[in-house]
């Protein structure tokens, strides 16, 4: 027991986690549930199989509202630290994207919201506070940015989802995947957006935070709905093959090096209308278009042993020097098999290319494998 | 005549033949067992080194041996249904059968009285 621990930060449900019975542990300076009773295994499969209530309340949530009254001035202007297509975002639509640093970096990942008058960033508890400092550096001429204080974040994600939210607003059950919309919920005005961290189809429901037990407490009220941990969420976030910041992405690597182009579109590309003019813009476009050294790939270890973030990886059982490394592995409940992600040296990252992972001083079979690893389900 | 370590294994004596595994407080702490690994029979190990690892979902944990000896059996049902031993691991789910070397070394293990108080000293989670 450390120090650190008188001074964890308590998300608005964690009274709930308790009386859930909730096993506690410190994240991103958060007092946050690992996992409930039925353990991360059996919450996983019952996140796959029904529906799963995770708290997210640590993440941050910030508001950028144009000066101007016109949302694709914020867009236009969040365009400058944010490689994305944001102007086309359309209003009631999400998507993924990075802030990334001069160097190419990415600094964070987020989800933006276009809510028609202003745009909502969801960004990683651990990056909020210089995730805010970065936007007002940069934004605070074309956008009031603000971080959204006492709100409440919470996920339901699997197959009985949208049932469970349908009860209470049957209107979600139109949302596409991405879509957002402000909808009351209990009486409480709600940001509510079809999106995932698990694979699963699902919602994340942001609202303020004197408000969240009542929705908590009447979602775990709905048939197959239960609490999950952030064990679950983590094992259930990389079969899915998405990337854990802090875990796959860092500072020190660009989004052509994570396998993310895809959250680059052509607007922003070399050539495109709306073309860099976001930090690294050089380096990343010249990575666009003629590859990094390395790349994140998926890895299907070929044995039972799980191979976990930190192992080395090699091109063959007696290679003396790795051509990579490990940043994310568990045991893939769904798949009942380890799966992991990690970097490796571009001449090793085609799907089916063996290699050997070190674990324990032997060397592990792994071969590079598509993502995701369990077929997401999202509600295109 | 049951003993324990620190690091939550336990040991069963019969004769010069010892069973060990991990104790109920151990696998309550670990959660789910999904992979477990024990030294090839025959081997030769030394007390309190690492000899394998019980996995979770999230987590690897080693296995310390309580005492010297060669290593005689591993619990064969391990390989195709890890989960017994997240679920009786001082029943079906015990880990490998070993060979005292030193009896002697039994005198630094906790007995039950000793391996109860430890655990309630930790207070649990």
């Amino acid at each position: 027991m450390t120090v650190a621990e008188a001074t964890l930060l308590y998300t608005p449900l964690h009274a709930l986690h308790l009386a859930r019975g909730g096993r506690m542990t410190a994240f991103a300076g958060y007092e946050m549930p690992l996992q409930y009773a039925p353990g991360i295994l059996a919450e996983h499969l019952h996140t796959r199989a029904a529906a799963g209530l995770f708290d997210v309340s640590h993440m941050g949530q910030i508001e950028l509202r144009p000066r101007s009254g016109d949302v694709l001035d914020a867009a236009l202007a969040l365009e400058g630290l944010v490689p994305a297509d944001i102007a086309a975002l359309g209003v009631g639509r999400q998507k993924y994207g990075l802030l990334t640093n001069t160097e190419g970096g990415i600094l964070d990942d987020l989800m933006i919201a276009n809510l028609g008058d202003r745009l909502l960033l969801v960004v990683n508890a651990a990056c909020k506070a210089a995730d805010l400092a970065h936007l007002e550096a940069h934004l605070s001429r074309t956008c009031s940015v603000e971080a959204l204080e006492d709100r409440a974040l919470v996920a339901l994600q699997g197959p009985a989802a949208e049932a469970a939210l349908a009860r209470l607003a049957p209107a979600v059950a139109d949302m596409r995947f991405l879509d957002v919309r402000e909808v009351e919920l209990l009486g409480a005005a709600c940001t509510v957006s079809r999106s995932a961290y698990t694979g699963e189809d699902g919602f994340e429901i942001g609202l303020a935070a004197d408000r969240a037990l009542d929705l908590a407490r009447a979602l775990l009220e709905a048939p197959g709905v239960l609490p999950v941990g952030l064990g679950a969420r983590d094992s259930l976030r990389l079969e899915a093959g998405l990337c854990l910041y802090g875990s796959d992405l860092s500072s020190s690597t660009t989004p052509v090096e994570a396998a993310l182009e895809w959250t680059i579109q052509k607007t922003r590309r070399p050539g495109g209308a709306r073309a860099g003019g976001y930090p690294g813009a050089a380096i990343i476009g010249g990575q666009l278009a003629s590859g990094a050294a390395r790349r994140r790939v998926g890895l299907r270890p070929q044995g039972r042993a799980p191979v976990r973030a930190g192992a080395r990886l090699f091109a063959s059982e007696q290679a003396p020097e790795p051509i990579g490394s490990v940043t994310s592995g568990c045991f893939g409940p769904s798949l009942n098999a380890p799966v992991a992600m990690g970097y490796v040296d571009v001449g090793h990252s085609r799907v089916g290319d063996g290699l050997f992972a070190e674990v324990r001083g032997a060397r592990l079979p792994v071969v590079v494998a598509p993502t995701p690893f369990v077929p997401n389900t999202y509600r295109r | 005549m049951k003993y324990y370590t620190k690091e939550h294994e336990w040991l069963s004596l019969d004769g010069d033949v010892a069973v060990v595994g991990i104790t109920q407080f151990a696998a309550d702490a670990l959660g789910d067992v999904v992979f477990v690994e024990v030294k090839p029979v025959g081997s030769t190990v030394v007390a309190l080194e690492a000899v394998g690892v019980v996995e979770s979902v999230k987590a690897a944990s080693d296995i310390y041996t309580p005492v010297s000896g060669e290593v005689l059996e591993v619990n064969s049902r391990l390989a195709d249904d890890p989960g017994v031993t997240g679920v009786e691991p001082e029943g079906a789910g015990w880990l490998f059968k070993l060979r005292i070397a030193d009896a002697s070394e039994l005198g630094q293990l906790l007995d039950e009285a000793g391996y109860a108080a430890l655990v309630g000293a930790s207070g649990g989670h």
